[in-house]
């Protein structure tokens, strides 16, 4: 069993990379990514776990970062938005959201390409009402969904294929 | 501050009664301490990595739920989802995929809150609890588990290691529904399972019903056994049960619905988890959960 008191030296592997930090215990994980390991695609909305701006993957399944410590996170691999990307080019999933035009102001967009890319790998091809549920923890203020989902199918479909 | 990470229920044990409290998922323990109601503890074991609170067995032709079990997998596991079918339908209510895929039967029970999905059809199973310290395993009853909004009779260094559920028998089903303003990230504005028995016509052998968040804990109503024993599954026998629930709800009023609302929507609550209990029982299958199934709620 690990022991730690204060401050506590750790690593965390973030999109494959390990990342040696030292941290307070009471240190929330959507924080510790935006400024220690310095990724802030992953965003803070309410910080109280409502509204999904903070989703990130842990070993591929989706929690809400903002309420989820960051030193219970070690040993396991966790996934941000900045994971998707494969060198230059852009996720299917964040190719065909922008194509739908389901990003306005983009605040929802990074923890809803998370939900949405736990999803797919759940489920390769899931119904309007599995998307809209597998997204449900997520908050758009902006699109009403519709081509958030659009482009959920649409990707599932390309990956299909 | 103090964090660890237990491997063994053992290691857990030991950092118990060396004052550490137990997190799991931390869907309630972080999301509570963050919105400040007291912080964190002093001294935290995790005890989310540790694979024997995870396991689920048969045991004495019933089933034997690791308190680590994810509310992710209850609402699949075919186990739960065909013979303990409440239960799943509990699950798969709780908050959002995330919430679900951290989030634990154990975590649910201990935090105690009188809206806990799980807690009325682990309930109407007549489910344990069983909980291990450096002294011993006990089991304890959940309506003497349960005391009050919060609050459970467990002792300071007691790890709830499972929650274990007797044999329903032939012919059993139960369901388990809410009122709910949203689809998700919603806690129950009331609910009601049901766990019946149908003998070999089709009609009622007995019943158990429970509520949620209509009493300062989660309650069984008391005397439905008797009320449905011999009856068809019709509208006269689900009067029955929406009187005796509704009359039996003590809730309260606050900004998300009104003491006479409560009461009243229990009651339906109630009548709909017995028809759908029965059903179930029949041999009809209605998926995971009845709540989108049937278009309770905010699915109507
Ligand atoms: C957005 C959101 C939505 C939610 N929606 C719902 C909902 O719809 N329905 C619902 O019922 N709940 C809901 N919850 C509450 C919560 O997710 C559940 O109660 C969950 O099951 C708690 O499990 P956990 O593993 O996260 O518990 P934790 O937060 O880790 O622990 C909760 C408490 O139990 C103790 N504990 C945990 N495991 C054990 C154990 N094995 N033995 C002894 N003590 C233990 C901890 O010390 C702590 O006091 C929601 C929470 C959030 C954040
Ligand atoms: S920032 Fe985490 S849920 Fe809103
Ligand atoms: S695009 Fe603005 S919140 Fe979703």
């Amino acid at each position: 069993m690990s022991e730690n008191t204060e401050l506590e030296n750790l690593e965390l592997k973030v999109n494959g990379v390990s990342y040696p930090l030292a941290l307070e215990i009471d240190r929330n994980l959507s924080g510790v990514l935006r400024t220690e390991v310095g990724l802030t695609g992953t965003k803070e909305g309410c910080d109280d776990c409502e509204c999904g701006a903070c989703m990130v993957l842990l070993d591929g399944q989706p929690i809400n970062s903002c309420s989820y410590l960051a030193v219970q996170a070690q040993g396991r691999d966790i996934t941000t938005v900045e994971g998707l990307i494969d060198g230059d080019e852009l996720h299917p999933l964040q190719r065909n959201i922008l194509a739908a035009g389901g990003v306005q102001c983009g605040f929802c967009t990074p923890g809803m390409l998370m939900s949405a890319q736990a999803l797919l790998e759940r489920n390769d091809s899931p119904t309007e009402d599995e998307i809209r549920i597998g997204l449900s923890g997520n908050l758009c203020r902006c699109t009403g969904y519709a081509k958030i989902v659009t482009a959920v199918q649409a990707t599932a479909v390309e990956l299909r294929s | 501050m103090s964090f660890a990470i237990a491997s063994s229920v053992e290691e857990a044990l030991e950092a118990l009664d060396s004052g550490a409290r137990p997190i799991a998922g931390g869907t309630d323990l972080v999301v509570g301490a963050r919105q400040g109601k007291g912080g964190l503890p002093e001294s935290i074991v995790a005890i989310d990595r540790i694979a024997e609170l995870a396991e689920i067995g048969v045991a004495d032709g019933g089933l034997r739920i690791g308190a680590g079990v994810t509310h992710a997998r209850l609402m699949t596991e075919p186990a739960v989802v065909d013979r303990y079918t409440a239960l799943a339908d509990a699950a798969a209510l709780v908050g959002s995929p995330a919430t679900r895929n951290v989030g634990t039967l154990g975590g649910n029970v201990m935090n105690s809150s009188p809206a806990m999905d799980t807690g009325a059809p682990l309930m109407t199973f007549g489910a344990v609890a069983e909980l291990r310290s450096t002294s011993g395993t006990r089991t304890v009853a959940l309506d003497e588990l349960w005391t009050g909004p919060g609050k459970n009779s467990s002792q300071e260094n007691e790890l709830c290691v499972a929650l274990v559920l007797p044999d329903l028998g032939e012919r059993a089903g139960s369901a388990y529904v809410r009122l709910e303003y949203r689809r998700a990230m919603e806690i129950a504005v009331v609910g009601a399972a049901a766990t019946v028995q149908l003998d070999a016509d089709g009609n009622f052998e007995s019943a158990r019903v429970a509520l949620t968040a209509v009493a300062p804990k989660i309650i069984e109503v008391s005397g439905i056994a008797d009320v449905v024993a011999g009856k068809a599954n019709d509208d006269a026998l689900g009067a029955l049960v929406y009187a005796q629930a509704a009359e039996q709800a003590t809730p309260i009023s606050d900004l998300r619905a009104g003491e006479e609302y409560r009461r009243h929507c229990v009651g339906v609550m109630a009548r709909r988890a017995v028809e759908a209990a029965a059903r179930r029982a029949s041999g009809e299958t209605i998926a995971v959960p009845v709540n989108r199934a049937l278009g309770v709620g905010a699915n109507a």
